[in-house]
């Protein structure tokens, strides 16, 4: 029999003692499994804290989005002698035609154009963003409806001055709940509202969400008439004028595996009627591309990190119990003379061993927990500490005395009785 | 396995030669034995120095085998068991007493005299009633809860014998069990081993000191590997027969 139910818990027991008879010896001894198994739960808490992030952007973006946003080229610069630029760049009118048409695997396409102006309700106002789009943003950037309607496909044909707001815009202009019905002015346009939608708005993470927290959504068709595509701005005593057809293009793709193909074919239609680069092609699903590069990263810096520590640990374990070993020598032929047979021997040392690297284990677990806290706390990055990953640290640990232990064990059970009985 | 009453021998040694070879030269420290250990006796072993008394009992405690010859414990042919079967039969058949105590320093006396029934597998609350049991036998009964380095020699070496006696075993190994203790001391342990041989147990000890063999009922002398005499009580005590 080579583990004895009652022989076992007086082993753990035993192995408890003779660790505790040495504190500041095993907790060094551990040191090297405690930054292993601390660095194995960070590494899982980064990538699982990745993923969760990444998937939760996913699904704010829409996982089978597309989304193309205008870029004002660096380069841009017209003719240098006048005072007055204007920069032309960002998408066309056209490029919505032409993508529908040639691209089967498009869905449908949300233009969006975007104005910068002041909100105005009675005495309050707000720096909003005006959002010329259609009917369809929003199922494709998906929010709950929180009061009234959304635009309609009546309201593009009519160009009606209508606008849904987001619910933290009301907040911010009205104190009452009620705004559909009442009218706000932005710029110099009245609008009805006819509804409101909650927003994420949120810049977190790596890809900008397609609405901000202040939006004002009205139809394009509304939006092309107040606004035109000629912005001006005043800018360090320049005045900068900018030719904007189009500032967001939102594709949904029919099927989730054909985002990144349909990417890169909007990104050739693109490339071919546009002469600069003024334009940005982002897909959401690469997020999760993106969250698992920043795993690998991870896993490699800590792995590294887990596998030297849990070796170095192994090592020092192993070191203190051929020490342990060789100071009862003694106790071992005391108990082979008594008639402990060697795989007891094996077994109590073997099981001393697996206390202190489970004793390690346990700690590490504590670093675990506290290094991913420290980096959310620092770097702002999401951590998930899963159950997985502190059995999996647990096991390992338990493996480690066990491969590192089983020599030392081996060794104390062959000596010679004899001889370990004559040893001082 | 060895069946009780089988035999009025507890031990016999057949020819038993245990030869150590050193490159060339051989070392024949025991150099054809043949004894009979009847039950119920208590024996002193003696001779000089390298006369092969200690290889004569590491043989005899099963913790060693001999080159040839046989050994029958109790009409057992145990010459030739492998480790863990000489394992079982010191666990089951035999207890050991050492020079120097040889108790476990971390463990309780409690649990130093326990450790044979822990290895038996016995359950918790037999096996601290037998160590009580055996303590309160050697007197100790007020000291298991201390460690042995808090005992006295002499103490330490009454825990020993409980040890030794808690397997109930067919007979006692002691290896100059008084080698370490003063005069006085001395007298306390060969009388408790005295008390113990009336009561039948069977003891075998080694020792070079006349005064404590005195005490045994035969004695075996040993000189190169070879029984040179066996007396049955030493010759200056009355008596004393020789063989
Ligand atoms: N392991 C060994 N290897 C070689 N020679 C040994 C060994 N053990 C004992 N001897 C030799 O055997 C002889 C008997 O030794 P031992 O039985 O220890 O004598 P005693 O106990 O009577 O002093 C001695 O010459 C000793 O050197
Ligand atoms: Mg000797």
């Amino acid at each position: 029999m080579f583990i004895h139910p009652v022989r076992f818990f007086r082993d753990i027991q035993l192995g408890i003692k003779n660790l505790m008879l040495h504190k500041l010896r095993s907790l060094l001894t551990m040191l090297g499994l405690v930054f292993g198994v601390g660095s194995v739960i960070a590494m899982l808490a980064v990538g699982e804290g990745a993923s969760a992030e990444a998937l939760n952007q996913i699904r704010k973006l829409g996982s089978r989005n597309i989304i193309v946003s205008a870029q004002k080229p660096s380069e841009e610069q017209s003719s240098a002698n006048t005072r007055i630029r204007i920069s032309i760049y960002g998408l066309l009118y056209d490029d919505v035609q032409r993508i529908a048409e040639t691209i089967p695997t498009v869905n449908r396409i949300v233009p969006v154009k975007s104005i910068q102006n002041t909100g105005r309700m009675g005495k309050r106002t707000l720096d909003m963003r005006i959002v010329g789009t259609n009917s369809a943003w929003f199922d494709l950037v998906d929010r709950p409806v929180i009061a009234g309607r959304v635009i309609s496909p009546r309201d593009e044909f009519d160009k009606s001055n209508v606008a849904v707001l987001t619910e933290h815009g009301t907040r911010r202009l009205m104190a009452t709940e009620s705004v559909v019905g009442e009218s706000i002015r932005i710029g110099a346009n009245y609008y009805e509202i006819i509804g409101v939608v909650r927003s994420e708005g949120a810049t977190e993470g790596s890809m900008q969400t397609p609405d901000q927290q202040t939006d004002a959504y009205i139809p394009l068709s509304t939006a092309r008439e107040h606004y035109g595509d000629l912005f001006s701005q005043m800018k360090s005593g320049t005045f900068i004028r900018e030719l904007v057809e189009l500032h967001q293009l939102i594709i949904e793709v029919d099927k989730e595996e054909n985002v990144e193909a349909t990417a890169e074919a909007v990104e050739r239609m693109l490339e071919i009627f546009h002469k600069k680069k003024d334009y940005n092609v982002s897909v959401p699903l690469a997020l999760l591309r993106q969250a698992e590069a920043t795993k690998r990263t991870f896993n490699i810096v800590l792995g590294s990190i887990a596998g030297i520590s849990l070796l170095v640990g192994g090592i020092g374990i192993m070191n203190i119990m051929l020490a342990s070993v060789t100071e009862r020598t003694r106790e071992i032929g005391i108990r082979r003379a008594i008639g402990a047979k060697q795989r007891q021997i094996v077994a109590q040392f073997l099981i001393e061993t697996v206390v202190l690297s489970f004793s390690g284990g346990l700690i590490g677990i504590g670093l675990g927990l506290l290094i991913p806290w420290i980096i959310t706390q620092v770097v702002k990055m999401p951590t998930v500490v899963s159950l997985y990953s502190l059995t999996l640290s647990l096991g390992i640990s338990v493996s480690v005395g066990i491969i590192f232990g089983i020599y030392p064990a081996m060794r104390a059970a062959r000596l010679d009785p004899i001889e370990a009985l004559r040893h001082e | 396995m060895p069946q009780s009453n089988s035999s009025q021998y507890a031990v016999r040694f057949e020819d038993i030669y245990k030869i150590y070879r050193m490159g060339t030269t051989e070392v024949r420290a025991l150099d054809g034995v043949s004894a009979n250990f009847s039950k119920g006796s208590f024996w002193a072993i003696m001779g000089p120095s390298g006369s092969g008394k200690s290889t004569m009992l590491n043989l005899l405690g099963c913790l060693d085998r001999p080159t040839s010859g046989k050994y029958f414990l109790d009409d057992q042919d145990v010459s030739t068991l492998n480790d863990d079967d000489l394992s079982d039969i010191r666990l089951k058949y035999l207890g050991f007493i050492f020079q120097s105590f040889n108790l476990i320093p971390q463990l309780t006396v409690e649990e130093n005299i326990a450790l044979p029934l822990y290895y038996l597998g016995w359950p918790n609350q037999q096996r601290e009633a037998r160590a009580r049991e055996l303590a309160a036998l050697v007197g100790l009964e007020d000291r298991l809860r201390h460690r042995p380095a808090e005992l006295s020699g002499g103490q330490q070496q009454r825990v020993a014998i409980a040890r030794a006696l808690s397997n109930d075993p067919v007979f006692l190994l002691a290896d100059e069990p008084t080698g370490n203790l003063d005069t006085a001391t001395s007298i306390e342990i060969i009388e408790l081993l005295k008390k113990l041989n009336h009561e039948g147990k069977t003891i075998i000890m080694v020792t070079h000191e006349p005064d404590i063999a005195r005490h045994a009922t035969s004695q075996l002398f040993m000189r190169d590997g070879k029984i040179q005499k066996i007396t049955h009580g030493l010759p200056d005590t009355p008596g004393a027969t020789s063989a």
